[in-house]
């Protein structure tokens, strides 16, 4: 095994937690706000794992067991995704089902999580989570397809490591639709606007942070850090799909960084300037990126 | 062989000493279930012997029926089959003696147990009969006998509707199955299966077609369905488990044995299984989420499950068609192995659903919650279930739908529009079934198990006894096992597809070790896993050691005293999904709502009947039968007509055989 197949998930688990500071910040620019510091995720982590815990008596050993797994499955998930033109540490065919699949283990464990309190407020979060899910899997898979189509390659390694420019013009709309999508999913899976909005003030209207009520201390922390890994995930697939490689490792890996943080300005932008939809009109946005994904699949299978 | 012919045998005798034993309950079971337990441990070590050493070994007996022979033989493909049925049965015979005991002295247990064997004698001999006759009598036999276990609770209106919805929707499936045998004999003069010669153009097309409908009708491809959300929450919850667990696959092994009888496939075939394969999958999760009867639920998840193991019998329909070998291997691959993983999850959580009924006494999912308390290991077996069921890793279901995926993506995605009915029917198809599987699935645990009982039902509830814990542990342990085993287990599958496939055994054996290679990252991920999970559990552990751990009640926006009836119900939780697909499930609501400031009366109530039985075979079934009223005259009760019509009909026989 070589070494360097270690720096991305380091610098996954390390760096994840910047991405809301940075979003928080481009928020606060917009609102003409000093804002939060951009660490102010890490100091929250640290404050979550120093406190003790409140379990409400409804729950049951399912309750403490969901946090441990969402955190787990993230963990485990940064040995499938490639960035800046190294590997992942573990690569085969296929292993695009196996990630999307594993954010569907969380997906279960934070419903059944939700449910466990018996409260109706987390029902409802743990209702809507399931919907949106549904229809985001579908564009996510039939979107990577194409990719797979395009790149002659059935791991995301090989999927995301093909982006020259010399394909680029060969290939633009293709990748562009399937980006398009992505977006739209990665804005859903991590519960941010136009699908949720993540600092809304009332129980009725959230879906992420209405399931994570009643979780207090490290389990929260363990939530949030997964939620943070997650995003991170997701952005760098994102980030394969579009940015072309140079061939020098170092460019390479700091221009994918940069623009998983250039990812997360632009959702502070469309958070700033977007009213969060209607729950009833979320499916919606959703059919449209399945529609795009489609529409790709469309274009590489003509 | 001859160890076959025993288990046959002593899953006979067994059947027969319980029959006589009639309403002693005790002889009964012990007869009935060691029967189906000492058979099915007998017989199915050929079955092992076939699939891993590929000695074919057969049977054949002359018989005085025309064109009959008593030809059996298990074939790679018949182990497939075989070797779930006999270990699914078993375990579910255990279960029933615990599950049954309840009903002594109130009900003929000899009569249920008999028919219980008759059931799992007629499912074996289906699937090694290597004749046309004794296939059909063996499918009659496994018809029938489920009949007399639907209608177990005969005094219940529902139970007899339910069996009688069955009963003829398995003969009409039936009358398919006479025609499509009867025409293969026409063409080869034989019954005998090795001695069928294949059959090319138009006629195997036809053949085709009525292969799907006859055995669709078993399997419950949409919309023949309708029977299976009828007959599986009527029969008690062991027949239930094997019905839906191993009694419908044989529906698809005689569709795959059809195949092999009906030449190289055109590609319409397969688009027609993936096309079944998707809306079956996708509209029977809709109907399970809008269920509120978890038994129900389960049936409408078994249409789903046939679904995909539609789309990958497909794919691998598809492959033999163009010749593509990762498709035919990994979507025969694929769906063989679903079958073996349903029958186990699937009949795992119809006895928890049994272990549910029995010890609260209603299956209605708003009615239940908080069993995890009262019921701890039937929750542990029910969520390992729920997870397999979802096709979630690290567990069987993951890695037999991974595979069904795999081939589409090695070798499904080529130029070609008409490739989009493949690729979006099995990766658009199978993303959305996953996702709603695990909507559902997260209702039918979460309601049913976490929360507070929202009953008087589920307050009362306790823990099963050990004959029915003990087959439920086992079940889920299975589920582990098949998904940490998955790249070992898939190598088995060579000599049965080679069977189906016709591919040289390398072609074969190289895809199953590439397949096999990448299940194994599979289960280095699922193993990083569990590591992960034990060793954030002790960090949690460290972290809250001498920091305050509280109990209190749930938040509710500072509301301090609530009560279990303001929990989400299953209802609410489906809701926003079943109005999304409106258009397919086209529910029924009536609902007062409250009004004013002191409501009085308030109630809500759905009902998501089966639209193809609503629309489609219950205004056909009210115009057939307007149209044989109208011959009613020739039915007046005067016997001596009746003795014309025979002496006339015999007549005309007479004169058409002088002619």
């Amino acid at each position: 095994m070589h070494i360097e197949k270690i720096i991305n998930p380091l610098l996954t688990l390390v760096l994840a937690p910047l991405l809301f500071g940075i979003i928080n910040r481009t928020k606060a620019l917009f609102a003409g706000r000093t804002g939060q510091p951009l660490l102010q995720s890490y100091y929250d982590l640290w404050k979550l794992f120093r406190k003790g815990a409140v379990y409400s008596k409804t729950t049951s050993w399912v309750f403490r067991l969901g946090p441990i797994v969402g955190l787990a499955v993230v963990i485990s998930a940064t040995a499938l995704v490639p960035s800046g033109g190294l590997p992942a540490i573990i690569a085969f065919d296929g292993d695009v089902i196996l990630f999307a699949y594993l954010f569907g283990l969380m997906r279960f464990f934070t419903v059944l999580t939700a449910l466990d309190t018996g409260s109706s407020f987390e029902g409802m979060g743990a209702s809507r989570e399931v919907m949106f899910s549904a229809l985001t899997e579908p564009a996510f898979l039939v979107g990577l397809a194409a990719i797979s189509k395009q790149t002659h390659s059935l791991s995301l390694t090989g999927m995301l490591a093909g982006a020259d420019t010399a394909l680029w013009s060969h290939i633009g709309p293709v990748q562009l639709l399937v980006a398009f999508s992505v977006f739209i999913v990665f804005l859903a899976e991590n519960s941010r606007m136009p699908v949720d909005d993540p600092n809304t003030h009332l129980e009725l209207t959230m879906i992420h942070e209405v399931m994570v009520l009643d979780n207090s201390g490290a389990d929260l922390g363990f939530i949030t850090y997964a939620a943070a890994i997650k995003m991170w995930l997701l952005s760098t697939v994102l980030v394969g799909i579009l940015v072309p490689h140079n061939g020098n490792a170092w460019i390479d890996i700091s221009t994918a960084v940069a623009a998983v943080f250039i990812l997360a300005v632009l959702v502070g932008v469309v958070e700033s300037s977007m009213a969060r939809l209607k729950l009833l009109h979320v499916p919606q946005i959703l059919f449209i990126a399945n529609a795009l994904s489609t529409l790709a699949l469309i274009l590489v299978l003509r | 062989m001859s160890l076959l012919l025993w288990g046959l045998v002593i899953i006979f005798v067994g059947g027969l000493a319980s029959l006589i034993s009639g309403r002693r309950a005790g002889l009964a079971s012990f007869f009935g279930a060691m029967g189906a337990v000492a058979g099915s441990i007998t017989a199915v070590i050929p079955a092992f012997k076939v699939l891993l050493y590929g000695i074919t070994e057969s049977f054949r007996l002359n018989w005085s029926i025309p064109f009959g022979s008593f030809f059996i033989q298990i074939d790679p493909l018949s182990a497939v089959f075989l070797i779930p049925i006999l270990c699914l049965s078993a375990v579910a015979a255990v279960y029933g003696v615990g599950y049954l005991w309840a009903c002594r002295g109130k009900k003929n247990l000899g009569l249920a147990w008999f028919f219980y064997d008759l059931l799992l004698l007629g499912m074996v001999l289906v699937v090694v009969a290597k004749n046309g006759i004794l296939f059909l009598l063996a499918w009659e036999i496994m018809s029938l006998a489920p009949f007399f276990l639907i209608i177990f609770d005969d005094e219940k209106e529902e139970a007899r509707d339910a069996g009688w919805t069955y009963l003829v929707a398995t003969h009409i499936g039936m009358v398919f199955l006479l025609v499509f045998f009867i025409i293969l004999t026409g063409q080869n003069g034989s019954m005998d299966f090795d001695r069928i010669g294949v059959i090319d153009g138009g006629i195997a097309s036809f053949l085709f077609v009525l292969a799907v409908v006859g055995f669709g009708t078993k399997a419950g491809f949409m919309p023949l369905h309708v029977w299976l959300p009828e007959a599986h929450p009527a029969a008690p919850s062991h027949v239930s488990a094997v019905m839906s667990g191993v009694m419908i696959k044989i529906g698809i092994y005689g569709l795959i044995r059809a195949i092999t009888f009906l030449g190289h496939p055109p590609l319409w075939w397969a688009w027609i299984l993936i096309v079944i394969g998707a809306s079956s999958g996708v509209v029977g999760v809709l109907f399970a989420l809008a269920q509120h009867d978890l038994k129900r639920l389960l049936a409408y998840h078994s249409v789903e499950n046939i679904g995909i193991i539609a789309l990958g019998l497909g794919i691998g329909v598809l492959g033999i068609s163009t010749g593509l070998p990762a498709l035919a291997v990994f979507g025969f691959a694929g769906c063989f192995f679903h079958i073996i993983n349903h029958a186990i999850f699937k009949g795992l959580l119809f006895l928890g659903a049994g272990a549910v009924l029995h010890s609260s006494g209603t299956l209605e999912i708003d009615h239940l919650g908080g069993l995890i308390k009262r019921m701890p290991w039937t929750a542990v077996t029910f969520l390992v279930g729920a997870i397999a069921i979802s096709g979630l890793p690290p567990l069987n279901g993951f890695a037999s739908e991974f595979l069904i995926y795999l081939g589409v993506l090695k070798d499904g995605i080529s130029h070609g529009l008409v490739n989009i009915i493949p690729v979006l029917g099995v990766i658009g198809g199978l993303a959305l079934i996953g996702g709603l599987a695990a909507a559902c699935f997260t209702k039918a645990f979460g309601i049913v198990f976490l929360g507070q009982p929202r009953s008087k039902h589920s307050q009362q509830a306790h823990e099963v006894s050990i004959a029915m814990l003990l087959p439920m542990v086992t079940l889920a342990i299975l589920c582990v096992l098949l998904g940490v085993f998955s790249p070992l287990i898939i190598r088995v599958f060579g000599t049965a597809i080679s069977n189906v496939t016709l591919l040289p055994q390398e072609v074969i054996q190289g895809q199953l070790n590439a397949g096999s290679s990448i299940l194994s990252n599979v289960v280095i991920i699922s193993v990083l896993l569990v590591i992960l999970i034990c060793g954030l559990a002790l960090l949690r552990k460290w972290l809250l050691s001498g920091r305050g751990v509280e109990q209190t009640e749930t938040w509710g926006c500072g509301y301090a005293r609530p009560t279990a009836r303001m929990q989400y119900t299953a209802s609410s939780f489906a809701q926003p999904l079943v109005a999304l697909f409106r258009f397919f499930l086209r529910t029924d609501s009536r609902n007062l709502p409250p009004k004013g400031i002191f409501p009085d009366r308030a109630f809500l109530q759905t009902d998501t009947a089966d639209t193809s039985n609503k629309y489609l075979y219950r205004p056909l079934f009210k115009w057939i039968s307007f149209m044989l009223s109208k011959l009613e005259w020739i039915q007046h009760g005067r016997l001596q007509l009746y003795v014309l019509y025979i002496a006339l009909t015999l007549l005309m026989l007479l004169i058409w055989k002088a002619l």
